[in-house]
């Protein structure tokens, strides 16, 4: 919108979306100076992290949670914000709920008060996560200042093998270049594995730009994103002859051929195995059939960071994790909680058991995907395995809610942070694709999905 | 906005890389709708042992290391949660400098910092300094051979000096418009407001396909 004289711009922001955690030292701001929201029908806000999933999560017994919650519902009444409460069915994850509203689009500036906003990037939007007190400056000018980010391209070349998925080639890139290997950058995924993707599993990457250090990840939109976009149940969304127009703008913002990126990377997505983390960020992965590593053969790594990661996750160097019991499954999370992860995890599961000693837990990321997978009787498939079938939250994804790991449970997880104590202080987490994650919870282990019956 | 120019304090160091917004400041405490009260959990998990008591083996517990307001650490502090709930701990829990080291990785840069870390920080006056790895090493040696190391942070200047034994001085950069707003300690959204003209003619001349509920 406007350089300033630091060489920073001034980026209008097209979409901010809030949620409970993050906001409300932002409107006590608001309160404290007396300014206004300039733009409140821009803004929208979900309740998520503090949710409990459960038969009875309408009635939060945390009174901490409680609060929190409440308090983001009388500011968005005070200020009218539109505000999509429990209990709504348009309630969910912020980020399964823009794209599922139609508020996320191509070409947008989008913000919100949590690092995964990466994941509206696979619109074409520019879209990143942000500080509370950067909330508070949206909220008062609709703008944020920024530096030009460096760019990125990651580009999936080749065809994956038989059940590897988005998540692993995510997974895949963070491994390769570390958690901070994208940090100052914005990434651009292209490639024709990126093109053959649906836009839940395009999510699911660009979701994770955050766990590589990039604030942002985004995809070109095509005909795919199109489609996703004229759907209906998005009420959000330009319909008739203003999607047209959007259409043919939305045509103009891919980058061209020859455009020239700070650094690039290509991946073969022909070689990439199911991925699993055995460490204590995203970074510390390895394919389902190697070994973990020893403490001093990890480029990138000092000896003390592997040890760390190795003590508290419970595991020796040399071990391979097919061989390693899961106490609990969570099948949930803004990485893979929409509703082709939870068919791809009913396949797994239709007429099997999960393995005694494991808790099932699947939870969906919105209202709306939780009614679809009822429409398709998917439920059903996840019940006589044994699996707890939830509503849609945040959930065992950093235990803000019940729904959390005790100490030493180790837990095959759909989602995206396997830091200590994300999902509950001592627990023990393995980020993996839903199909691996599945195939856990009924070999009652890790279990190389490739190897899986085919029926 | 609090204001940073110069500041001298004790040194601790912390010897982890990748420590992520979950450690500086667990979950629990996320349910808060204040802007207080966060210093004492700061490195939660690490800091206490299940009873509650100061855990002695953390580093930062170590007693010489008591009304330390430096930390040195290594790459990539901060990364992870976009939470700013992690400045506030390190702010309210006494801390006023981050220092970690840039490295080297395939002939590229890899910063000290994480993005939304850094930003937060400089919201708070917190000030994140990033040095190479070889000049963070002699921090921690400096740091482990002199009990209780004291260290000059000069903003205005972009200089640390370690006083004596270890009489060590690092030069280190940072963006103007950070250095100003520090140093200044302005409100980013008055700032901002001075611009509203430009935002309010910005806003009448685009066509953001506004949501139109159907």
């Amino acid at each position: 919108m406007r350089e300033l004289a630091d060489g920073s711009t001034l980026l209008y922001i097209d979409r901010h979306l809030v949620h409970e955690v993050t906001s409300p030292q932002a409107f006590e701001g608001l309160r404290l100076s007396g300014r206004k929201i300039r733009r409140p029908e821009l803004t929208f806000s979900t309740m998520d992290h503090n949710v409990p999933t459960t038969e009875d999560r309408m009635d939060i017994k945390d009174p901490v949670s409680r609060a929190q919650v409440e308090a983001l519902s009388q500011n968005c009444e005070d200020y009218g914000v539109t505000l999509f409460k429990i209990g709504d069915r348009r309630q969910g994850i912020v980020h399964m709920i823009g794209p599922e509203l139609g508020l996320t689009l191509p070409g947008m500036t989008i913000v919100c008060g949590d690092s995964h906003t990466s994941t509206h990037g696979a619109f074409g939007a520019l879209a990143f996560g942000i500080g509370t007190s950067e909330v508070e400056h949206v909220l008062v000018t609709q703008t944020l200042n920024q530096r030009k980010p460096r760019t990125y391209k990651v580009e999936f070349t080749g065809t994956p093998g038989p059940r590897i998925f988005s998540k692993d080639f995510v997974l895949k890139l963070i491994g390769t270049i570390g958690t901070a290997g994208g940090t100052g950058h914005v990434f651009e995924y292209c490639g024709e594995a990126v093109s053959a993707l649906s836009m839940e599993a395009r999510m699911s990457i660009c979701n994770m730009s955050i766990e590589a250090g990039a604030r942002a990840g985004m995809i070109a939109p095509d005909e795919t994103t199109y489609a996703y976009i004229a759907a209906e149940n998005r009420p959000y969304a330009p319909k008739g002859d203003q999607l047209d127009r959007a259409i043919a703008y939305w045509k103009t913002l891919p980058s061209d051929d020859d455009a020239a990126y700070d650094r690039t990377l290509t991946i073969d997505t022909s070689r990439i195995a199911p991925q699993v983390t055995w460490g204590n960020n995203p970074g510390m992965v390895i394919d389902i059939d190697q070994p973990i590593p020893e403490p001093d053969s990890l480029a990138g790594y000092s000896r003390a960071d592997v040890e760390n990661a190795l003590a508290y996750m419970g595991l020796a160097p040399g071990t391979f994790l097919t061989d390693v019991p899961v106490d609990v499954v969570f099948i949930g999370s803004c990485t893979n909680a929409r509703i082709e992860d939870l068919r791809l995890v009913a396949e797994i599961l239709k007429g099997r058991k999960k393995a005694d000693h494991v808790q099932l837990l699947i939870v969906p990321g919105s209202q709306q995907v939780r009614e679809q997978a009822e429409a398709e009787g998917l439920p059903e498939i996840f019940k006589a395995a044994g699996g707890e079938w939830r509503y849609a939250g945040c959930s065992m994804c950093l235990g803000m809610n019940p729904d959390q790991l005790r100490p030493q449970q180790r837990c095959a997880s759909t989602s995206n942070r396997n830091f200590e104590g994300r999902q509950g202080k001592g627990g023990r987490t393995h980020l993996v694709s839903p199909q691996m994650a599945a195939a856990a919870a009924v070999a009652g282990k890790f279990f190389d999905i490739r190897k899986w019956p085919e029926t | 906005m609090e204001s940073f120019s110069t500041h001298t304090g004790i040194v601790a160091t912390l010897n982890r890389s990748n420590v992520d917004t979950d450690q500086i400041i667990p979950k629990q405490f996320l349910k808060s709708i204040q802007r207080t009260g966060y210093g004492p959990n700061a490195f939660f998990d690490w800091r206490y042992t299940d009873d509650g008591k100061p855990n002695t083996d953390f580093e930062l517990n170590d007693p010489r290391f008591a009304g330390r307001s430096i930390l040195a650490t290594r790459n990539n502090f901060g990364c992870g949660s976009s939470r700013e709930h992690a400045v506030w701990a390190l702010v309210q829990d006494g801390y006023r400098v981050i220092i970690a080291p840039w490295k080297e990785v395939n002939g590229e840069r890899v910063p000290g910092f994480a993005d939304i870390f850094r930003s937060n920080a400089t919201k708070n006056g917190l000030l994140t300094v990033e040095l190479s790895e070889e000049e963070i090493e002699q921090i921690f040696s400096a740091v482990a051979s002199n009990l209780g190391q004291v260290a000059t942070v000069d903003l205005p200047s972009q200089k640390i000096t370690f006083q004596e034994p270890n009489a060590l001085v690092f030069g280190f950069d940072i963006d103007k418009g950070s250095k100003e707003r520090l140093l200044e300690g302005l409100d980013d959204i008055a700032l901002t407001l001075q611009y509203e003209e430009d935002i309010t003619r910005f806003e009448t001349s685009y066509d953001p396909y506004i949501p139109v509920e159907s």
